[in-house]
C-alpha cells in the first residue's frame, strides 16, 4: 500500500467516524462536502473549498459527478446511483456539453449565453485531435477552465480573464517539453509580450486588444490559415484590411505563400507600426522584398517622403501653436483646425495599405493644407504677442510719465 | 488759455447754480487725512476701490461679446480672446484686477484689525467694508463659472459640494444656487445673474455707505498713535492725498498691463460634464485656506463629520469677524489688547501658511 493510498484510507476513516456529529449540524449539507472537507488528501479535499468561488457551485458536486450527496456512506460513490467520478478527457466535452449545449437551460441563466463552445471545439485542432488519434495531452474544457474554480471571464482571477488568456494558453504551448510531440513553436507567449497587443491589454488597460483567442478563436482555436489571416486581423483593422484585401499585394502573398497582415507585423510580436516599416531604410518590411532600383522599391521611397513631409508639417505647426499658446494667446480655434492634419496623417498611413502612391498623395495634400492654415494662424498669434509687448512698453511708459508728473506736483504743492 | 479758462467758469458757475458744488468744494477742501507713521494703510482702501472701478468698466466691456449660456459661454470667450481687438487685454485685466481686489482688501482688512480702526464710532464702517469682502468673494466665485472652462466647472463643482454639507440649509442652498442637483447650464446663467446684478447691486449699496461713513467720521487714528497724543500733523485730502492716491492708482494701472500682457487669462478646454475631473482641481488663492483646511481635518470630530465642522467652524469665524468691534471692546476705551493683536498676527500667519500648503501639496486626483 503507497502513502497516498494509506492516507486515503486514513482520511475516509476518520471522515466516516466524525460524520455523524456533521451530519447532525448540517442535516442538509452534502455527504460529498462532509467527507471531502475532512480528508488529509488535498487532492481531494482542495475541491471543497474552491468550488464555493466557482460560478458553477449552485450545482454542488453531483451536478457534474453524479452521485448521491444526500447518501452518508461511501454508496454516495454507487454507479447505480448515476456517479461517474472524474471523467476521461474524452468525456469532459460532453459532460460539460450537457448544460452548456442546451439553449433552453442555458437561457436560464444568461439569455445570450453562447451554447456552440462543443461544436466549435470539436473543430478546433484540440478537440479534433481528441477525437481522432484520442490525444490525452490536448486542452479539454477543463485545460482553460479550471474544474472547481471556474469563474467568468469578466472576472480578473478568472483564468480566461483578457489579461490572463495569454498565461492560459501558455502553460502548455509555452512549455518546450510539453509541446515536444508536435514539433510546433513554443516562443508565442515570450513573442507576444513583446507585442503593442500585449501592451495595450496590460499597460494601457485596453480589455478589448486582442489576446490568444481574439485571432485564434477559442473554443474552436486553430492557427488561422495563410490566406485567411487579414480576415483575422480585419475584425479590429477594417479598414486597413479592406485595403490590403483589394490591393494586389493580397493576391502576390497568397501566391508566394506569405500570411497577409503578418509579413510586415509580424503575428505574435506584433509591434507598433511605425513610419520606419514603410520605405527602404532600417527596419522597413518594404526592403524585404523591393530594392531602390524596384518600381515597388520607388514607390515605397515616394510614399515615405509624402508621408515624412506631412509629420513634419504637422510637427511644426503643432509646435509654433503651442509656443503661441505658452505665451497666453488664444489659439484654441487653430489647434482644433489643425486636428484635421492628424486626421489626414491618420488616413494617409492607413492608405499606405492600398499600396496606391496617388492615395497616399491625396490624403497628404489636404493634410498640407491644412497644417499650412495652422503654421499660419501660430505666426500671425507671435506677432501678435510682440505688437503687446510693444503696446506695453508704450503704455508703462506713458504711465510712468504721469507718475513722474504727479509726483512733481505734490512737490511743487508742498513747497508752496 | 483765458478763453478756455472763462468757459470753464461758465460751466462751473451754472452747474453750482444747480447742484451747490460750492459746498461739495467746501467739503473737499477741509477734508483731512491724518500724518503718522501708520498713514501708508490709508492708501488701501482707495487703492482697492481703484480696482473695483476697473472691474466694473473691464465688465462692462466683456459683457458686449460675453453670452450666458453653457452653449455658448465658452466660444463666446474664445471668440473675445481670439478675434476681438483687445478683448484679450480688457478680460486678463478684469480677471488680475478681481485677484488684486481682493488682496488689497484682504491687507485693508487686516491693517483695521491691527490699527483698531474699527473702534467705536466706527462699528458700522467695519462690518460693512467685512461684507464688502465678503462680496468680493463672492464676485469671484461667481465670475470664475462664467468662462464655462474645464478647471472653473469642476472646481465650481467641488465648491458647492462642499456647501452641501452645511447642516440643515446647505443641499437645498447648493440645489438653489446651482439651479439643480449638478453644476449645469443652469448654474452658469444664475452665476451669471448674480455676479453682474445681484452682487453689483449689493456692492453699490455697501460701498455708498462705507464711504459715507468714512467722510462722515474721518480717516481713524490708530489706537497707539491716539495714546501718543494723535496725529502731529494733517495732509489736505484735495489734493495731496488725492494726488498721491493716483500715484497708487497709475502704479496699480501698470502693474496691471504688465500682468495682463505677460500673463493673459488663460481659457482651457471648454466644460464637459461627462468627462472625468481633471488632476489638480484647486480654489482660487482667496479659498484655498479654507478647502486646505477642510482636508486637513479628520473624517470625524466626536460624533459630527469632520467636513461639517470645518464649515461650521469658518461660518463661526465669520460671524465673529464681522461682529469683531463688539467683541474687543477695550480699544474703544483706548486700551490696546495684546491677546487680540496676537491673534489677529496668528490669523495671517495661517491663511499664509495653509494657502502655501495648498498650492505646495500633491494634485489632487
Amino acid at each position: 500500500m503507497d502513502t497516498r493510498t494509506y492516507r486515503l484510507l486514513l482520511g475516509l476513516a476518520a471522515a466516516t467516524l466524525l460524520w455523524p456529529r456533521l451530519g447532525q449540524a448540517q442535516e442538509e449539507a452534502s455527504s460529498c462536502v462532509g467527507c471531502h472537507a475532512a480528508l488529509s488528501d488535498d487532492l481531494l479535499s482542495a475541491p471543497v473549498s474552491e468550488l464555493e468561488r466557482d460560478v458553477h457551485s449552485d450545482f454542488g458536486c453531483v451536478g457534474c459527478h453524479g452521485g448521491d450527496a444526500q447518501e452518508f456512506s461511501m454508496l454516495a460513490m454507487d454507479p447505480a446511483r448515476g456517479y461517474v467520478g472524474i471523467p476521461e478527457p474524452r468525456e469532459v466535452e460532453s459532460l460539460c456539453g450537457r448544460c452548456h449545449s442546451d439553449a433552453e437551460f442555458m437561457k436560464r441563466f444568461d439569455p445570450a449565453f453562447r451554447v456552440d463552445q462543443v461544436t466549435e471545439y470539436r473543430t478546433s485542432v484540440h478537440g479534433s485531435r481528441l477525437a481522432s488519434v484520442n490525444d490525452q495531452r490536448v486542452a479539454t474544457c477543463v485545460g482553460c477552465h479550471p474544474a472547481h474554480s471556474i469563474k467568468p471571464p469578466s472576472d480578473p482571477s478568472s483564468s480566461v480573464h483578457p489579461l490572463n488568456v495569454a498565461e492560459t494558453c501558455g502553460q502548455c504551448h509555452a512549455d518546450p517539453d510539453y509541446m515536444s510531440p508536435y514539433a510546433i513553436p513554443t516562443d508565442q507567449h515570450d513573442r507576444y509580450m513583446e507585442s503593442i497587443h500585449w501592451h495595450m491589454l496590460s499597460e494601457e488597460g485596453d480589455l478589448s486588444a486582442p489576446t490568444c483567442n481574439d485571432c485564434h478563436g477559442n473554443h474552436g482555436a486553430a492557427p488561422p490559415g495563410v490566406s485567411w489571416v487579414g480576415n483575422v486581423c480585419g475584425q479590429c483593422h477594417m479598414v486597413m484590411g479592406e485595403l490590403f484585401a483589394e490591393s494586389f499585394h493580397s493576391e502576390i502573398f497568397t501566391m508566394l505563400g506569405r500570411p497577409g497582415c503578418a509579413t510586415c507585423h509580424d503575428n505574435h510580436r506584433t509591434v507598433a507600426a511605425g513610419d520606419e516599416l514603410l520605405g527602404l531604410g532600417e527596419g522597413a518590411a518594404c526592403a524585404m522584398c523591393h530594392t531602390e532600383s524596384s518600381a515597388g522599391g520607388a514607390v515605397a521611397s515616394s510614399m515615405r517622403s509624402l508621408i515624412d513631409s506631412l509629420t513634419a508639417r504637422y510637427e511644426a505647426a503643432d509646435s509654433i501653436l503651442a509656443e503661441a499658446e505658452n505665451v497666453g494667446l488664444e489659439v484654441s480655434e487653430a489647434q482644433f483646425g489643425l486636428g484635421d492634419a492628424r486626421t489626414a496623417l491618420v488616413s494617409a498611413r492607413t492608405a499606405v495599405h492600398s499600396f496606391s502612391l496617388e492615395a497616399v498623395k491625396e490624403e497628404v495634400d489636404a493634410g498640407l493644407e491644412v497644417t499650412a492654415v495652422a503654421y499660419a494662424s501660430g505666426e500671425g498669434a507671435l506677432g501678435e504677442f510682440l505688437i503687446r509687448r510693444l503696446g506695453l512698453a508704450i503704455s508703462v511708459a506713458l504711465i510712468l510719465a504721469l507718475i513722474a508728473g504727479l509726483v512733481l506736483k505734490i512737490r511743487k504743492i508742498e513747497q508752496a | 488759455m483765458g478763453n478756455l479758462k472763462q468757459r470753464f467758469s461758465g460751466v462751473w458757475a451754472w452747474l453750482d447754480e444747480r447742484l451747490d458744488l460750492a459746498a461739495v468744494r467746501k467739503i473737499a477742501e477741509k477734508k483731512e487725512v491724518p500724518v503718522h507713521r501708520h498713514t501708508i494703510w490709508y492708501y488701501l482702501g482707495g487703492m482697492t476701490l481703484f480696482l473695483y472701478l476697473i472691474q466694473i468698466a473691464t465688465g462692462i466691456l466683456l459683457l458686449f461679446y460675453y453670452r450666458p449660456s453653457a452653449e455658448d459661454a465658452y466660444e463666446s470667450v474664445q471668440f473675445l480672446m481670439s478675434e476681438v481687438h483687445f478683448g484679450w487685454l480688457f478680460r486678463s485685466i478684469h480677471a488680475w484686477s478681481a485677484n488684486l481686489m481682493i488682496f488689497t482688501a484682504f491687507l485693508h482688512l487686516f491693517s483695521v484689525l491691527l490699527l483698531r480702526s474699527y473702534r467705536q464710532p466706527r462699528e458700522i464702517s467695519w462690518i460693512s467694508g467685512v461684507l464688502l469682502l465678503g462680496l468680493a468673494m463672492a464676485f469671484g466665485f461667481t465670475g470664475y463659472l462664467l468662462p464655462w472652462n474645464e478647471l472653473a466647472y469642476f472646481a465650481t463643482r467641488v465648491g458647492t459640494q462642499i456647501m452641501e454639507a452645511v447642516p440643515f440649509i446647505g443641499a437645498y442652498m447648493a440645489t438653489v444656487l446651482r439651479g439643480g442637483d449638478d453644476v449645469s447650464g443652469a448654474t452658469l446663467t444664475r452665476f451669471y445673474a448674480i455676479h453682474v446684478a445681484v452682487l453689483p447691486m449689493l456692492t453699490t449699496f455697501l460701498l455708498g455707505l462705507h464711504l459715507f461713513l468714512v467722510q462722515k467720521l474721518g480717516m481713524s487714528v490708530p489706537l497707539d498713535v491716539e495714546r501718543e497724543g494723535g496725529a502731529k500733523a494733517g495732509m489736505k485730502f484735495v489734493p495731496n492725498f488725492l494726488l498721491r492716491d493716483l500715484v497708487g492708482w497709475l502704479t496699480a494701472l501698470a502693474i496691471l498691463a504688465a500682468l495682463a500682457a505677460y500673463f493673459p487669462a488663460h481659457l482651457g478646454a471648454k466644460a464637459d460634464p461627462f468627462a472625468p475631473a481633471p488632476a489638480g482641481i484647486k480654489p482660487e488663492w482667496y479659498f484655498m485656506f479654507m478647502f486646505q483646511t477642510l482636508k486637513y481635518l479628520p473624517a470625524h470630530i466626536l460624533w459630527l463629520e469632520g467636513e461639517v465642522v470645518g464649515i461650521l467652524g469658518f461660518m463661526l469665524a465669520g460671524v465673529l469677524l464681522l461682529i469683531w468691534p463688539f467683541i474687543e471692546r477695550g480699544s474703544g476705551r483706548g486700551e490696546p489688547s495684546r491677546v487680540f493683536t496676537w491673534i489677529v498676527v496668528g490669523m495671517i500667519v495661517y491663511i499664509i501658511v495653509v494657502t502655501y500648503l495648498g498650492y505646495a501639496a500633491e494634485p489632487m486626483a
